[in-house]
């Protein structure tokens, strides 16, 4: 329990959470690239899978973004992006690193989501004379959710990851705390900082999980 | 003389680097493969038995996929620097990260495909007098195999992009090659190994989907005789 009890040292001490490399500084920046990001890729990615799978069509662009997102290495496309002008825009590279990385899964779980609605549903409710606008609302929404919910997560999962690896082309984020360690060699502070990426992953997971069951459109329904 | 200068320029696309480098470049290819076959390989060892626990009930299955799930969550650069204590600035550690991550889709695919094995082909091979380590063999495994090599290609496809994070620890492969260039903003090298990365999860995909057909060859005779034929058989 050695190395666990050096970096539960190494977080306890106050100085290691000031300053511009200190943990308070880096959350701060791993939260605000990948809020930003996860907002801009939902922005991008729902709208556009939602309206592909209302009309049904685009299904082999919603199947290859996913196998292409999963080859793809971000580690490599931060990389282009450091060795490119783009390095000198700040925050830029990471969360145009971010937002490719999460529009695939949000596109593609959407989209089947909304594929996926039973075809004698949405007859049903054109037949009840429900129009297009009343269809997608009120019945291929609710009924695509869980799995809007399942790309928003994995969305949310890579946003993180991906944020941290951010820190091994030098741009900011709680990575930064672990690369750091590497550089000095100071063990204590690299498993301190995974601990924290770990955790802040968890975390984000846990909310989402617990937001997917509060915001459930059909959990009212459901027999107590 | 062009092929000279793009060094010094600093071009994307630089000839003279793939030739004079390329002893370099295949070494981190070779080892780029070999930490992704091993981590596979291993991963699927330790899925298969982990699939038939979760299979056995709630009891079991709730632990361990609730377990590879909390795993996939953790970033890799975390998960890396967590094994560190226990490995060292070694192979194993990257071998042992990527195992850990490829658990996840390997174990739900394994079972997804144990559970879609039909009823009727199970009570068969009951019937026929097989027992139950014959069942698995001779009967769930290979109508779980589609199932199974899916669920390996993707554990490949993402272990390659992964492998690439191992360079923290100097065991990436190609992210090796592109970790070095990166102080230098040298944009071939760079380029050059994203490239040969991307191109290598293309060509193991190709080639997982061609023993795919090669192991299954009833899900061709099915395809190309219409899905109504399979249910009247």
């Amino acid at each position: 329990m050695g190395v666990l009890g050096d970096a539960w040292s190494w977080l306890t001490i106050g100085a290691h959470w000031s300053g511009e490399s200190g943990v308070g500084h880096r959350l701060g920046e791993h939260l605000y690239v990948s809020g930003v990001a996860l907002a801009l890729s939902c922005a991008i990615a729902l709208p556009l899978a939602l309206y592909l799978g209302h009309i049904g069509k685009g299904g082999a662009l919603a199947v290859n973004l996913a196998n292409v997102g999963r080859a793809v290495p971000v580690f490599a496309v931060l990389a282009l992006f450091m060795v490119s002008p783009l390095r000198n825009a700040g925050y830029i590279p990471t969360i145009t690193a971010l937002v490719l990385f999460a529009v695939p899964p949000l596109l593609t779980n959407a989209y089947v989501g909304m594929t996926e609605v039973d075809r004698s549903v949405t007859e049903a409710a054109r037949g009840m004379g429900m129009s297009g606008g009343q269809l997608f609302l009120r019945v291929e929404l609710p009924l695509a959710y869980p799995l809007i919910m399942t790309g928003l997560r994995s969305a949310a999962v890579q946003v993180v990851a991906t944020a941290t690896i951010a820190a091994m082309v030098g741009q900011g984020g709680l990575g930064r705390i672990i690369t750091a360690g590497f550089n000095t060699y100071d063990t204590a502070q690299v498993v301190a900082g995974a601990l924290l990426v770990a955790v802040l992953a968890l975390l984000v997971e846990a909310v989402l999980v617990a937001l997917d069951r509060l915001l459930s459109p059909l959990r009212r329904r459901r027999p107590a | 003389m062009a092929g000279q200068n793009c060094l010094v320029t600093n071009d994307w696309i630089c000839g003279e680097y793939l030739r004079s480098r390329s002893q370099e470049l295949t070494d981190a290819t070779v080892q780029h493969i070999w930490i992704t076959a091993v981590s596979v390989a291993i991963g699927v060892a330790v899925a298969f038995p982990l699939a038939l626990l979760a299979r056995r009930g709630r009891r079991f299955a709730a632990p361990v996929l609730g377990l590879t799930t909390v795993l996939y969550t953790v970033p890799s650069l975390a998960m890396f620097s967590l094994l560190l204590p226990l490995f060292g600035l070694s192979a194993a550690l990257v071998v042992t990260g990527l195992v850990l991550y490829s658990l996840t889709i390997l174990v739900r695919n394994i079972l997804a495909g144990l559970e879609a094995v039909p009823e009727e082909a199970k009570e068969a091979a009951h019937g026929m007098g097989y027992g139950p380590a014959r069942l698995l063999w001779e009967v769930e495994l290979p109508l779980a195999l589609p199932a199974l090599m899916a669920g390996i290609r993707i554990a490949t496809v993402s272990t390659i992009a992964l492998t690439t994070v191992g360079s923290i620890v100097g065991r990436g492969g190609l992210g090796n090659l592109i970790e070095d260039a990166l102080p230098s903003f040298f944009k071939a090298q760079v380029l050059a190994a994203s490239v040969l990365c991307v191109l290598l999860a293309v060509v193991a995909d190709l080639l997982l989907l061609g023993l795919q057909r090669l192991l299954t060859p009833w899900t061709r005779i099915r395809a190309a005789h219409g899905p109504a034929r399979v249910e009247a058989v």
